[in-house]
Parts: C-alpha cells; structure tokens; sequence
C-alpha cells in the first residue's frame, strides 16, 4: 500500500531496553511503522505503554542507559540506526522536528523566544539573523500569533500556555521538516485551547505537507485528526490500521474498551455509564510471555498465558494481536463511532 | 464491575514490585550508604576515646618538664622514647595524651555550641515559620543582621571584652552559629503549617505551643540533625582557629587549634608539632560531616 | 524592579544600622579604653582626663551617635596606639585583601565551576567521585591548618613560593589558594546540583531535539540556568572570605585589614575594630544585594514576582 506514497519514516521492529536495579526494563518490545508526508499516523495508549519512549528513540534522545534497537529504522530512505550523536544532530530540528507535552517548561526560561526561535534556523540553514528573524516572524504568524514581531523579544513566562504551544510548534517548524513528531501536544493545555492546537497541528500539517507522528492517550483526538492508527499497550502494538477502520470495528478488546471511555455525542445516554479498563499497566521487568493485556481482560483464557504475539491481518491493513477471531467478541462493544 | 477480577485481588503494582518493605530499604540504605558508615565508625570512636580518656592516654596531659622537651615521635630516627610514642611539645608535655584530651576540648565545644545555637534558632524559626506575616518579617531582618556581622572578627572582639576562656568561647560561638537553624526551621515549619493533620489538629482545637511541640517539632526533627552536624563541624573549626590566634582557649587547656598556636614556631624543625593535631581536627570535621550528609542521604531517601 | 531595589537598599542600611550598634556596644563593654589608651603605667588623673577628652564619661548612647553620624561622614576616629586616622589606616591596606578575596574566589570558581559541570554530565563517573572526594576533604580541612602545611611543604621544604610578606605575586599564590579552596565545596555542590537539575529539565530536551551543538546545549542552554544560584553564591562567600582574610593574612603576613584588624585587637585598639568590622558587614550586605539583583537580571522570572 506505501507503493505511491512518499515514505519517510519507516520503523521495523523498534526494541527498547532500559536495566534497571530489579533487572532489564522492556517498555517498548518490537514496534513497527511507517508514515508517508502528508500522512498522520497516532499512536494511542495509555501512560507507560511506551509510547513517549519509541518517538524519542526515533528522535535519538532516550536517556544514555536505554538501549535502542530496531530491525530497521530509515528516516528519507537512510538508515539511522547507527547514526552518531553528531549525524542526529543534523537531522534533528531541520528534518525532523518534535513538540513536547509540557509547554510550560519546555522553553528555555533565560532566553527571549525570538533568540530560541532564530537560533534552530541560525544553526541548520546557512543564513543571516536578519534572515532567521523573518522566518520566525512568518512561523509565528502562521501559528496564530499576532504582532509577532514584539512578541520576539518577550521571554517564556510572559506567554500563556497556549501561546507557548504555539511557540513550541513554530520551533520545531522553523526549518521547514520532513517529520513532525508531536508528543501528547495538547494534554497540558485547556479543553477550548486544545481544539486550537490540534487544528492548527492538522492545517499546518497539510499546509507543509510533512509527515506526522501524534502521540496521544485521547481517542477524541485521533478520530479527528489520524490518518491511520496504531494502538500500544505494554510496549506492543495491538492493533493498527487506517482510522475509520479501527473506530468502526476495533478487533483488539482492549481498543474496544479505550472506546468504550469515550462519550459519543447523540449515542451516549443521559446517566449511561461509561466505560473504563479496570487495572493497571503492568510491570515490563524481565522475560515476558503471553499476552500482556490477560490480566486486564474480560475474554481471557488460559491460552493468553502462552500466546506467541503474532498479529493477524486483514485484507484492508487492518491488524490485531488477540486469539480472538475478527467475530468472537460481543457485538456490542464496537462500532460506537 | 471488572474490579473483581481475581486477577487484580493477588496483583502487585509495579512499584510493588519494584520496592521492597520501608524498614528494609531504610536498613539497606544506612548500610548502602558508605559515608554514614564512615563517618559513624570514625565519630563514634573519637567520641569514644574522649569520653574514655584517662584510660587511653599513657600520661598526664599536663604535666611538665624540660627535661624531655621537643622529643620525636616514634617515626623518627633518633632521640626516640617509647615512653612517648608521639613526641613531647616544648615544655615536655606527651604528645598523645594531650591529643586526646584534645578531642575532649573539640566535642565538648561542638556539642555545647549546638546545644545553645540550635535552641535560638529553632526558637526563631519555628516562631517566624509559624506564625508568618510580620513576626516573619522580623526574624527575617535578625536572620540578615546576624549573617551580615563577620563571626570570627566579632568573636575575637567579644572574646577580648569577655575574657578569653572555654565559657566564653562557647558562649559567644553558640550565640552566633544559629542562622542555619533558623533558616532551615523556618522553611520546614511553613511547610508543616499547612500539611493536613497540623490544619486538622488547629481544627479540633489545639493550642499554638502544643501544635508546634507535638504535630512539628517530631517532624523536623531528621533535618534539625542535619544541620547540627553542619554547625557543630563549624564551631570546632571556628575554636581552633581562635584558639590558634590566641582568642580562644588559654593555655594549658589541651585545645587542637592551641597546640597549633604553640607548636608554630617549631614548624621547620619539628613540623609534627602542626601536622598531629591538624590531621585531629581534619579527622573530626571529616567525620562529622561524612555522618551528617549520610544521614541526610538516608533519611531524604525514606521521605521521598 | 524598581520598587523591589529600593526595598532591598533600606532594609540593607537598617541591617548596618543594627551591625554598627551591636559592635558599638560590644567594644565599650570591654576593658576601660582610657586604661588602653592611657597606657598600663599611668596615673588614675591621667586615666580621668583621657576619659573626659575622648568622651568616655558620657552615656554610651551619646557616644554611638556622635561616633555614627562622624562614621557617615567618613571619620572613623583615630587609632589608640598608632595615634593615626583609622580611614588612612584602613584604606593603605584594603587593596591588599580586597585583591586577595578577589583573587580567592576566581581560584573557587575556576575549580568549581568546570569540576562540578563535568561532575554532572557524567553522576558516579570517576571525574563525579574525584569532585566528591575534592568537595569532602576541603569541607574538613581547617583553612589555617591547610594554610600551614603549604607553608612548610612549598616554603620550606620545596622553597617554590614566599611564606610572608605580600610584595611580589607570589606572594599572593599560597594565601589565595588557602582561602579560596575553603569555598570550593560549597561552589561546586551548589554548581553540580543545579547542573544535574537543568539537564534533566525539559528545555534543555527541546535543545536537543532541535538539533542545537552539544556545546550549545551545554553552555548556551544549560550553564547559564545552573550558574545563577552559584553566583549568588560566590558573591556571598566573596564577604565570607575577607572574615577568613583575618587568619590567612595572620599567617602569612600580608599586611591588609584582616592583619590589621588581627593587631588591633591584641591592642584593643577600639575605633579600627569597630570600623573594620562594619566595612566587613557593608561589604557582604552589598554582595548579598548585588547578587539578588543580578540574579533578578540574569533571570527574568524574579523581577516580575
């Protein structure tokens, strides 16, 4: 299917190990993707199921002690898995820009934004400040600042939140990348500001045709913004495919029960209940076997215990990592959007 | 409804998993935790020979005589005596029991200093911590004046108007080494005010003395160690190095920082003269301070 | 800002207020100055008219007033045994321990600052446990103990440096390491802790992932956060050093206003005690206001409170 498509960014197998004092930690086990330019790919779960982990080890930034490996990791059609600090350097900021959760304490306290915006263009393309200062100007307009120019010489406390997102999200574009990497971009922010942000994200995204990595917890997100979807629990993949598939008959029971979270606008009743997925994430230490979501699931056999993790395909991309057959679970727990 | 799975009932969390009972981390920790070792081992036993004195030191500290002045101690070659193992000092004087009684003079001066400094400055700080606003304020501005006045200037003035003397040693560096007790109690204090059991106990009642006595003071009381040890590292310097100009303790007092001051102008003959009590006070404030920064490690551990 | 300064200035004169009181009150509890004046062999006439000429006989609170409001004029009295002004006394040596203070704490800063950064780019590395070892060791060497060991080792045995005076440079070499590793401790905790926290701080996250140079990172993003707190530091250990000027100058004979103070006081030569301890306190009331400042400078987030 990514015959015709531009591909940039293609993830095979991506392993992250981090030792830890009661032994080695295994967050992300064998992740696999790919997003095109022009394409918005969300990764969904909830918080520990690595998914903050895999972008930064797309981005080379995990923590030194965390060890990173990958059946293939190719970035523009180049292999980066064995690119030094140096190499990534050049990658990042100018082909590949990431946008933080924390907006807030993301930029530098010390410095105007004008010089943290300047700076990333100053330092990757061969220009003039003159030159950085206009292509700031224009990012900071394109993202819905207005009178950007005086707001160059205000410092990050000065802006609200939201106006810092803005700022975050003009840095990661000012040298125009291939790959926008946004990691939970709008969970710090206000609910009437969120929407803002994840339009702006969707417009600017089409507007510079860059290929979009969205990291999310938030399925209302994904379902207005993906173009395909990959769900995470536990360090794997459970289920993935384009967005209208996923929603319309999520295959995986713990999809389903993300769904289920979620209030649909003329179904959900008055003082119906919703749904949630009772307990926790579990602990990724050590050698682990079967199925990781058995223990949180309400279909789960003995069988789980043993279960290799082979994910079945359907004919239209759609995969899931479950015993279960496409049919075998209750009726009522999709199709809900 | 799914909150009934016998899965979850026998589960741990990961944390659980992770983290072993308090009792045995704290025991793990203390033992982990190589400064606190050394720094107790070295403390305990320096505070052991002083208190054990008479037993250890071969001879009276102060008993004189001419006779066997500046004898060498038992490293060098010649003019040795193994009656005096480390020497005698220019009047005849053994070296090592006066060492000893030495360590006697630095604790003794560290733990009284502590005992006064650390009683103004807890005052000061759980007062200004506590109540806030204008006592604040005030406790506040004697907090900076006292920062402001040069301690060891100040104490040799005070020790030339008092006297110089051990009293008076002590007097005037209890009266000024408190700004750290007052600092620290100050911002735990504040801290504590507004944790929820001391608002429940101001609920149900509770008089002002008896919520600070009871709900606060057990609750510093780790960081309180802390800084004693701070201070109390800093008196025993500070007395040394009076005593060493002359403005602290007065002969024939066995003090470390005095038989610096005596063995001085022996420095280029006899340079053990100043290397034996230095390496004391070095030894002592090491330890000290290895026990009060493991003991902060330790216990910020079992907070967090 | 403005308001805040002006706030910070009159609280700083009333601390010096309290300062010169207290000093005030102290010396004159001391021995009978006319006595000291007099000398050990004068008569109890002689005693009585020194006592009237310089005012002694007068209630203590006249005293301090006229020797304040004559202090904010710039006249500190005359020494009782040098028979000099005290202002000319102070101010032929103040070079010398302004210079070794200052001399002293660029020695700190420029073992600290560097040790403690490399300490915490690389925690538990070998470099992190020698900059532990460095900061415990000088937390528990007495300052005029190491002083002495310098002595006999360079000054005597190796004979590399001067042990007394202070009329060339090298002089200065042996004093001002001895004051300024006294600091080192404190800078460099204070330096590898604030560098430990701004690492591991999300901009410094967002520097690097715009691609900026590792030597970007470090000295353009992080250095400048941590390295507020440690001058704030530096400024007030800068009035800490010229009290431990008192002992080193002692001992090494440099002849600045820590000796002369040393001296006054074996003489109980009262007016430049008094007017050297409240230069000490002026000098770190100003540190400590100047650092505040600058840090609200170097940080924008503190003017705006």
């Amino acid at each position: 299917m990514s015959e015709k498509k531009d591909v940039v960014l293609e993830v095979d197998n991506l392993r992250i190990d981090i030792p830890v004092s009661a032994g080695l930690l295994h967050p992300v086990r064998g992740i696999s993707f790919d997003v095109s330019r022009g394409e918005t790919l969300c990764i969904v779960g909830e918080s520990g199921c690595g998914k903050s982990l895999t972008s930064l080890a797309i981005m080379g930034l995990l923590p030194k002690n965390a060890d990173r490996q990958a059946d293939r990791l190719n970035f523009l059609g180049k292999d980066i898995r064995d690119f030094d600090e140096r190499q990534m350097a050049k990658l990042r900021g100018v082909k590949m820009g990431m946008i933080f959760q924390e907006p807030m304490t993301s930029l530098n306290p010390s410095y105007t934004i004008g010089n943290q915006l300047e700076e990333v263009y100053l330092r990757h393309m061969s220009s003039n400040r003159l030159e950085a200062r206009e292509r700031a100007i224009f990012l900071l307009d394109k993202v819905g600042i207005s009178s950007a120019g005086s707001r160059l010489g205000q410092y990050p406390h000065q802006l609200s939140g939201g106006l810092r997102q803005r700022v975050m999200i003009a840095m990661a574009l000012m040298c125009g990348p291939d790959l926008i990497i946004a990691d939970e971009p709008t969970t710090a922010l206000d609910v009437t500001i969120q929407a803002q942000i994840l339009h702006l994200l969707a417009e600017l995204q089409s507007d510079f045709d860059m290929a979009m990595v969205l990291i999310t917890h938030d399925l209302g997100i994904v379902a207005r913004v993906a173009d395909k979807v990959q769900v995470m629990y536990a360090g794997r993949t459970v289920e993935e495919g384009n967005c209208e598939a996923v929603f319309d008959k999520p295959l995986h029971p713990y999809t389903s029960g993300l769904l289920r979270c979620i209030p649909v606008p003329g179904k959900t009743q008055p003082g119906e209940k919703l749904g949630t997925v009772p307990g926790v994430v579990p602990n990724l230490v050590g050698d682990l076997n079967g199925c990781m979501f058995r223990n949180r699931c309400e279909f789960a056999t003995d069988e789980c215990k043993e279960l290799a993790e082979t994910p079945t395909v359907l004919e239209n991309g759609h995969a899931y990592t479950c015993r279960l057959k496409p049919d075998e679970m209750e009726p009522s727990t999709g199709g809900r959007l | 409804m799914k909150n009934s799975s016998p899965f979850l009932r026998g589960r741990q969390t990961a944390e659980e998993i992770l983290e072993p009972r308090p009792m045995a981390k704290l025991r793990r920790r203390v033992f982990k935790n190589h400064s606190f070792l050394i720094g107790a081992v070295i403390l305990i036993s320096i505070i052991l020979i002083a208190l054990l004195a008479p037993l250890f030191s071969p001879h009276d500290p102060y008993d004189q005589d001419l006779a066997r002045r500046l004898m060498n101690p038992f490293w060098h070659d010649k003019k040795t005596n193994d009656l005096y193992l480390l020497g005698t000092d220019k009047v005849g004087r053994d070296y090592l029991s006066r060492l000893i009684y030495g360590a006697q003079i630095s604790l003794l001066i560290g733990f009284l200093t502590i005992l006064i400094s650390g009683t103004i400055g807890t005052a000061l700080g759980v007062v200004a911590g506590y109540f806030g606003g204008r006592v604040d304020m005030v406790v506040n501005f004697i907090i900076n004046t006292r920062l402001a006045m040069p301690v060891f200037l100040v104490a040799m003035a005070a020790v030339v108007a008092f006297g110089a003397s051990l009293h008076v040693v002590i007097m005037v560096l209890g009266l000024f080494l408190w700004d750290r007790f007052a600092v620290v109690m100050r911002s735990i204090t504040m801290q504590a005010r507004d944790l929820d059991y001391v608002k429940a106990a101001r609920a149900i009642g509770c008089s002002t003395p008896y919520i600070i006595i009871r709900e606060i003071f057990p609750n510093v009381l780790s960081s309180l160690t802390v800084v004693a040890t701070v201070e109390m590292a800093n008196a025993i310097l500070l007395e040394a190095a009076l005593s060493f100009l002359g403005f602290g303790v007065q002969a024939p007092t066995p003090s470390w920082g005095l038989m610096l001051n005596e063995g001085r102008e022996y420095m280029f003959f006899s340079p053990w003269l100043l290397a034996l009590p230095g390496t004391g006070l070095f030894l002592l404030v090491l330890a000290i301070n290895l026990f009060g920064d493991g003991l902060r490690d330790v216990t910020l551990e079992r907070e967090r | 800002m403005l308001a805040y300064t002006l706030k910070r200035i009159v609280v700083a004169f009333l601390i010096l207020l309290v300062v010169s009181g207290l000093t005030f009150s102290l010396s004159h509890l001391s021995a009978d100055p006319a006595l000291t004046i007099a000398g050990e062999q004068a008569s109890d006439e002689d005693i009585e008219a020194v006592r009237k000429l310089y005012g002694f006989d007068r209630p203590v609170i006249e005293q301090y007033v006229n020797w304040l409001s004559r202090a904010l004029q710039g006249d500190f009295g005359k020494s009782y045994h040098y028979k000099a002004p005290v202002v000319e006394m102070i101010s032929g040596r103040i070079g010398t321990t302004m210079t070794l203070g200052f001399l002293a704490i660029v020695f700190a800063l420029v073992i600290s600052i560097p040790l403690g950064t490399l300490a915490a780019m690389r925690p538990n590395s070998i470099i992190d446990r020698f900059a532990l070892l460095i900061a415990v060791f000088g937390q528990a060497l007495p300052t005029f103990w190491f002083a002495l060991m310098m002595i006999i080792l360079f000054g005597v045995w190796f004979r590399w440096l001067p042990i007394s005076g202070n009329t060339t440079w090298a002089h200065f070499v042996m004093p001002t390491i001895a004051l300024g590793y006294y600091a080192t401790p404190a800078l460099m905790r204070l330096t590898r802790a604030g560098m430990i926290e701004v690492l591991s701080s999300d901009y410094i996250r967002t520097a690097k992932a715009k691609g900026l140079s590792p030597v970007s990172v470090l000295f353009k993003h992080a250095l400048r956060n941590a390295i507020i707190p440690v001058v704030a530091l530096a400024a007030v250990w800068f009035g800490f050093m010229l009290g431990g000027s008192i002992v080193i100058e002692t001992i090494f004979n440099l002849k600045g206003i820590g000796w002369l103070s040393y001296d006054a006081l074996l003489r109980s030569d009262l007016p430049v005690v008094q007017a050297i301890v409240l230069i000490f306190a002026s000098f770190y009331v100003i540190l400590t206001l100047l650092s505040d400042l600058l840090n609200a400078y170097l940080d924008p987030r503190i003017s705006v409170r």
